[in-house]
């Protein structure tokens, strides 16, 4: 007996209110846009500068206590975290110090790391400092002009790709997912003010390739379709499309995400925040593909007469000789 | 019908074997390591009992490739520092001074007295007592100009020099400015890799960054103020010529600077600002020991500094001149003799472990400016190890889970993409060793992501195989336009996710590149097992047995 996803032959409809679900993805879109835009996101020292500073002491964290003993230093905001991982021992009690950039300096000194640590140890004798990060402003700066590019980059590309692959109004349609996707991990990182750092770039774009790859090979089906149905409606061939790659787009999902949940419980505190961003990623662009996407696609409308000689002239090489 | 040709199935064989082979040492990790570390270190510093059972920890005639691991895994420092190459501007306008002056000297009659202005930066300033003159002067600096020493500014010289008023002016000209940057970010990294590697860590990452930046990366290191320290921030070392002792706060003359002793409290002296030779022109030093038996350091200038120093030490016998280091003066030894062969020895205060570090810095040449570090980063070892560890187990269970699905989802085809799923880890491991490429955590979760993706390739073929089941012409049949037709699908989704991995790997820098490179080799190997691996197994498999009917 197999494993199945979904019955062998499935015919969902999923292109009858195609105007409800481009407009609750726009709204979702709205609402991720407003909160980037009010609430802004919780940037990590890669972007906004400054210093971190991990610490981890047998006794329980006592934040504040901590922030007692900051606060003589003068240093301006510090944030102090206390960090849980299922994987830490019972006499591991970690806590994550963010220490705003200072003014003036680019790196912080080291004489104000060297009296954050001694005032810490003040407070818990044993403390350890397992990582201390800081990056001045200069770079932080330039690093969030780095990511920006990138991102964009990176959609623009793909938008070349598939409309050299496909037709225009395939690019359209996958872009406008992207973008869709992108806006909604930006979003959520705002809405839960997780902390927005380089690698959390690194999952955006990965969920750029992972949501095309999704995309597509639902329009590399319907592409396929398109000629094998010419006497049948957009609607129809679309829908045709989706049903038969709907076991395909489940299982992939499927097997990526079992993966990701593993990295996500067992992998640690430090790439949790990147691990989520890829799982949320996954989960947008499994659903973007089908009801942004494809939904767009059957707005736009395709061009259907491929099959004439004018039409596709400069593809079809093999009818030259015939 | 469904065949592979048998050169085919020889070459992905091959490829397949090559994956295990290269990949199987990083399952060993530890003693490959302590092998490769003992090869290198009795290369370097001979044979001992410790370091040959260290090597013979693993054959040599295996293969000992194994991936880097990244800072975030390893723990370690990371520094990205600034050249301020505008520092050197001024040294250069410094050294040419002396030059400048002697050839206004001749022409007195004509532009009246001379004097040097201070404190002007980025420049050289000097007030003509005859400014109608200006004319004869410039066109008699004019001449000291050379042509920049640079490709891309073919033509230019190195300095512009113009009248103000009564003051001429000597700028380094923007060619020479460039060509100047140029040279000293490349002095800087050359000595900041001798630095690192007289301390002798493993597998240091030194490397330019755009025009002015350098980045450091160590492994193993304690902190990255400790990697600071090795690195230093010296300043220029100098020998110059003593005017004479002074004290804190004096006026200094023109063209002359106040500079502290090191270890002789309240002490001072005046010295001409204009070297007599560098510490770039050193070539050697080495820890010895005076006449007298205490620690001092000999060294050894090249020909040019060599000719300057011999000529200066024939001319100056009995004058003192100082060793200046760090904006300190060392000592401050009077000339006995002439000292023509271009060697010396310093004397000093010194304990051997002080005359030590003095020769390795001397010898590692002082850094040509200054540093601003932008950024810096310090990751402990058992951050490094509880990283990796989480990693392991993530990476563990992630594939069980995925194992155990495909096998549910398609039992023996399942089966088959399984073992295909592991030989793709085990040839990016391979790639990703045989590269030299870095592991970082985000690199896990490329690897994590790519055993997640690796089997969509596998899904498409499959579903493909089962909808073509339904209306082809037997099994083998359905088999082969199963792969045809989900060929474009996997073609065209993994460019797309490749274009984006090209991208991270263009614009990211340290663990995110690291990521990248993960995510684009495990494209092209998960690809690879997909089409070719999977469907060898399935021929193979298909040839043997010639089932009548299937289910995938």
């Amino acid at each position: 007996m197999r494993l199945k996803l979904v019955r062998d032959e499935t015919s969902f409809d999923f292109f009858s209110r195609t105007k409800l679900w481009l407009g609750i993805s726009g709204l979702m879109m709205a609402i991720a846009f407003v909160s980037f835009i009010f609430q802004g996101l919780n940037f990590g020292i890669d972007f906004r500068g400054g210093t971190t500073i991990r610490t981890e002491s047998a006794e329980p964290v006592d934040v504040g206590a901590y922030r007692a003993a900051l606060q003589q230093l003068e240093l301006g905001d510090i944030v102090i975290s206390e960090v849980f991982d299922p994987s830490f021992d019972a006499d591991q009690n970690v806590a994550m110090v963010r220490i705003a950039a200072q003014d003036g300096a680019e790196a912080v000194t080291p004489e104000t790391i060297e009296a954050v640590e001694a005032a810490l140890q003040g407070v818990a004798p044993d403390i350890n400092f397992t990582s201390v990060e800081s990056v001045g402003p200069k770079v932080s700066g330039e690093l969030i002009q780095t990511a920006i590019i990138a991102v964009l980059l990176a959609i623009g590309a793909v938008l070349i790709y598939i409309w050299l692959r496909f037709e225009w109004q395939f690019a359209v349609g996958a872009v406008a997912a992207l973008v869709h996707d992108v806006l909604l991990t930006i979003g959520i990182f705002s809405e839960l003010r997780i902390q927005f750092d380089l690698a959390i770039i690194a999952a955006l774009l990965t969920i750029v390739g992972y949501s095309l790859n999704d995309t597509v090979v639902v329009f590399d089906r319907v592409r396929e379709n398109l000629i094998k149905y010419k006497k049948r409606d957009l609607k129809e061939v679309l829908n045709i499309s989706i049903n038969e790659t709907l076991s395909r787009t489940l299982m992939t999902s499927l097997t990526t995400l079992l993966a990701l949940l593993a990295l996500f419980v067992l992998g640690g505190d430090v790439i949790r925040g990147f691990v989520f961003a890829m799982i949320w990623g996954v989960i947008v662009g499994t659903y973007s593909s089908i009801f942004v996407a494809s939904a767009l696609l059957y707005r736009l409308g395709v061009k259907r007469d491929w099959d004439k000689p004018d039409a596709g002239a400069g593809t079809q090489f093999s009818n030259i000789d015939a | 019908m469904l065949q592979i040709d048998t050169w085919k199935r020889v070459l992905i064989l091959m490829v397949v074997t090559f994956g295990v082979v290269f990949s199987a040492p990083n399952l060993f990790y530890d003693r490959v390591e302590r092998h490769k570390d003992a090869v290198i270190e009795i290369e370097r510093e001979g044979e001992t009992e410790a370091r040959l059972a260290a090597q013979s920890a693993w054959p040599d005639w295996l293969p000992a490739t194994i991936v880097n691991l990244g800072l975030d895994l390893r723990g370690g420092a990371h520094l990205l520092a600034e050249v301020e190459v505008e520092d050197v501007y001024d040294a250069r306008l410094e050294a040419m001074w002396p030059e400048v002056r002697d050839t206004l000297r001749p022409l007195r009659d004509t532009v009246g007295t001379i004097r040097l202005r201070d404190n002007t930066p980025g420049e050289l300033r000097v007030r003509i007592g005859n400014p109608d003159n200006m004319g004869a002067a410039l066109s008699a600096v004019r001449e000291l100009a050379q042509p920049v020493a640079s490709v891309a500014a073919a033509g230019a010289t190195d300095i512009d020099v113009t009248g103000e008023g009564d003051e001429l002016v000597v700028r380094l000209s923007e060619a020479e400015q460039r060509a100047t940057d140029d040279r000293t970010v490349r002095q800087a990294l050359e000595i900041i890799r001798r630095r690192i590697d007289e301390v002798g860590t493993r597998e240091p990452t030194i490397q330019r960054q755009g025009a002015d930046r350098i980045l450091i990366q160590v492994p193993g290191i304690g902190s990255a103020a400790e990697l600071k320290e090795i690195i230093g921030t010296t300043a220029q070392l100098t020998f110059q010529p003593v005017v004479g002792r002074a004290s804190e706060g004096d006026e200094p003359g023109l063209g002359n600077e106040i500079v502290p002793s090191l270890d002789e409290e309240g002490v001072f002296y005046e010295l001409e600002r204009a070297p007599v030779v560098t510490g770039e022109e050193l070539v050697d030093a080495q820890p010895a020991f005076d006449q007298n038996g205490r620690p001092a350091v000999n060294f050894r200038f090249n020909t040019s500094g060599a000719r300057s120093f011999g000529d200066y030490t024939a001319e100056n016998i009995g004058n003192p001149f100082a060793i200046v280091l760090d904006d300190e003066v060392i000592s401050a030894p009077v000339i006995q003799s002439h000292i023509p062969g271009g060697s010396g020895i310093i004397t000093g205060n010194f304990t051997v472990e002080e005359s030590t570090q003095l020769a390795v810095l001397l010898r590692a040449g002082a850094l040509p400016a200054g540093l601003i570090f932008l950024e810096e980063r310090t990751i402990g070892p058992e951050l490094g190890q509880d990283s990796i560890e989480a990693g392991k187990v993530a990476t563990m269970v992630a594939f069980a889970m995925v194992l155990v699905f495909m096998f549910a989802a398609y039992g023996l085809f399942g089966l088959f993409a399984n073992v295909a799923l592991i030989l793709n880890v085990a040839m990016l491991f391979a790639v990703l060793s045989v590269i030299g490429a870095t592991l970082t955590l985000p690199g896990i979760a490329g690897i994590v992501l790519t055993v997640g993706m690796a089997v969509d390739a596998n899904v498409l073929i499959f579903e493909r195989i089962r909808e073509e089941l339904k209306t082809a012409k037997g099994p083998a049949r359905a088999i082969e336009r199963g792969y045809e037709k989900a060929l474009s699908a996997i073609v065209d989704a993994n460019i797309t996710t490749m274009i984006t991995a090209i991208i991270l790997f263009a614009m990211g820098s340290g663990p995110v590149r690291g990521f990248a490179i993960t995510l684009g080799v495990g494209i092209v190997t998960s690809v690879f097992t997909a089409i070719y691996v999977t469907r060898l197994f399935v021929t193979m498999w298909f040839e043997r047995k010639r089932p009548k009917t299937l289910t995938v």
